[in-house]
């Protein structure tokens, strides 16, 4: 069974019908990657899943209860992290604060600690700028805090938005790497890229957005075989 | 960790952290060998009640950047509390014989008026604002300004339109001498009692978890919610702590001024958001500071003589300096949501 799965789903912002009848799903330990130009429904997709806007019909499941109808910080505690796009970190907050609130659902404790642990061992960058202010680091390093801060929150799916967005080629594998990594520790990722070479390459299964609406799905290396993907999407 | 990292790179400027109290100090003893020990008592006396007002209009700014125009009304309602409460209490002792009574009686006004305040506070979010959430600013603005009216008309109905003696439970003729100057103790409790609430206060929007969803919603409100903080229940907590601090307000303006009307909001409301812009609006030290600074600027204008024009001077200083730093003393710098 799925673990995160969408079904028929519709979003509209105003009059705009931005997602017209998205069903995906996720399965444990995948990652699945949203690829589509600007403008597709990438980011209203992972905005709906994660409450922030509302779905006006179709249903979105998290292994098998129903999180449509809940908000924002309910989704979080039922085990959806979203490190959103744009980072917006907490920018007057200290690096550490910033995760501290990743975990703030969470009572702190000695399981709180070792996943600070587990953080600054994916992203030693950010232990040595524990205490410095968010909003004075460089784009790469704000990416390596949205994620690490999506982490602290210890989700069952992780969604990320762009993070290669805005970042020199060799920070982008890097962040590429760490999502491996994370994945192969057994957290799910829904992972929304403009960089769909990038993303086949580390994704299992992936979706093509079009306008609001999936016109493709398959395994992520079939995709990137794909000749109408090939010249959509990887500039061959 | 080392100690050593903890103390030099910290996230605020530390520039100002040693330099304004400085300052502050200064301007204060200046204030003091000018004015007199009278008029400056008198001018922390008035700071402190812009000084709670301005917080609520900060913290709601900066929550869900509203000009909360009813919030000096709120300070009405709770001069109007104060007038019944300690009405009560008098009646039912006969006179405040001893200091426990004494005591016990202000903790019962203080208690009282802060919960009632804090409750209509909520109320007024929960029903005028919360639904005007996703609405543009002007709505909410709009409705604010109704907000006002209400209030005002409901005590007008309930009370009536004229000015009204607050009954006095703190003795005003209590006081010490220190050389030929007369300390009353009431300024003395009322300015302690202040500072102490906007003590709590940092500390608890700095240590506490609801403070810093607080500080979260602020900046961000939907990455705060994808941090699993509920917005709804933040914003509520806002007002109550906003409005509660208005009722504090609203107590000291009674104990010391022994007087009301239902359009005592307004003015003082006015000064009280101006304290709030100059300390920069959204940050809680600086309206708390602004408080202060209007109070005296005011004050300062009695003393030189100007007291019908004491509103023009304040606001005449409020333009200037808004022109040289329109983010206000404390406000935050540009760059800061980048």
């Amino acid at each position: 069974m799925a673990l995160l799965e969408l079904k028929d789903v519709n979003t509209y912002y105003g009059a705009v019908h931005a997602l017209r009848g998205i069903s995906l799903n996720v399965n444990e330990g995948e990652i699945v990657t949203l690829i589509g130009s600007n403008g597709a429904g990438k980011t209203t997709t992972l905005r709906t899943i994660s409450g922030l806007e509302h779905a006006r019909s179709g249903s979105i499941t998290l292994g098998g209860t129903p999180i449509h109808q809940a908000k924002p910080h309910e989704i979080v505690r039922l085990g959806i992290s979203h490190a959103p796009e744009g980072r917006r970190v907490f920018a007057r907050m200290s690096v550490r604060e910033n995760l501290e609130m990743g975990a703030f659902l969470r009572k702190s404790g000695p399981e709180v600690q070792a996943d600070f642990k587990k953080v600054f061992d994916l992203f030693p960058r950010l232990k040595e700028r524990e205490f410095q202010a968010a909003g004075t680091m460089s784009g790469g390093e704000q990416q390596m805090l949205a994620i690490g801060r999506a982490l602290m929150a210890q989700p069952k799916v992780l969604l990320l938005d762009e993070p290669s967005m805005g970042l020199a080629p060799i920070l982008v594998e890097q962040i590429f790497d760490i999502i491996k990594e994370i994945n192969s520790r057994g957290t799910a990722v829904l992972l929304v890229e403009q960089n769909a070479m990038m993303a086949l390459g580390i994704a299992h299964r992936g979706y093509i957005l079009q306008i609001g609406e999936i016109t493709i799905e398959d395994d992520a290396s079939a995709l990137a075989k794909n000749p109408k993907v090939k010249e959509a999407y990887l500039g061959v | 960790m080392a100690a050593g990292t903890v103390s030099t790179v910290r996230t605020e400027k530390p520039r100002s952290a040693l330099a304004l109290p400085v300052i502050i100090l200064a301007f204060l003893a200046a204030m003091f060998v000018w004015m007199g020990f009278t008029q400056f008592l008198n001018a922390l006396t008035l700071g402190a009640v812009y000084a709670l007002v301005a917080l609520g209009y900060t913290m709601v700014y900066g929550i869900i950047e509203l000009i909360n125009f009813a919030h000096g009304d709120v300070f009405m309602v709770a001069t109007f509390v104060t007038m019944f409460v300690s009405g009560t209490i008098l009646n039912q002792k006969e006179g405040i014989y001893g200091i426990p009574q004494l005591i016990l009686s202000l903790v019962i006004v203080f208690a009282v008026t802060i919960s009632i305040m804090a409750i209509i506070g909520a109320v007024i979010e929960r029903f005028a604002y919360r639904p005007l959430r996703r609405a543009p600013k002007l709505a909410p603005l709009i409705t604010a300004i109704g907000v006002s009216f209400i209030l005002q008309n409901i005590i007008q109905y309930l009370v009536g339109p004229y000015t009204y003696n607050v009954p006095q439970l703190f003795p005003v003729d209590w006081a010490v001498m220190v050389g030929e100057t007369r300390v009353p103790f009431l300024n003395i409790f009322v300015i302690t009692v202040a500072v102490s609430l906007m003590a709590l206060l940092q500390l608890f929007i700095s240590r506490t978890r609801t403070g810093k969803a607080m500080r979260t919603t602020s900046m961000d409100r939907d990455a705060s919610s994808l941090m699993g903080v509920n917005i709804d229940r933040t914003i509520m907590i806002t007002f109550l702590i906003g409005s509660g601090l208005a009722g504090a307000a609203g107590v000291i303006h009674g104990l010391y001024y022994g007087n009301t009307n239902f359009q005592v909001g307004f003015q003082s409301g006015l000064k009280a958001f101006t304290a709030a812009v100059l300390g920069g609006i959204g940050n809680t030290a600086g309206a708390a500071l602004g408080g202060f600074i209007i109070a005296f600027v005011e004050v300062g204008a009695v003393v030189l003589g100007f007291s019908r024009w004491g509103g023009a001077v304040v606001f005449s200083l409020l333009v200037i300096f808004l022109v040289f730093r329109p983010t206000g003393l404390l406000g935050s710098h540009t760059g800061d949501r980048a």
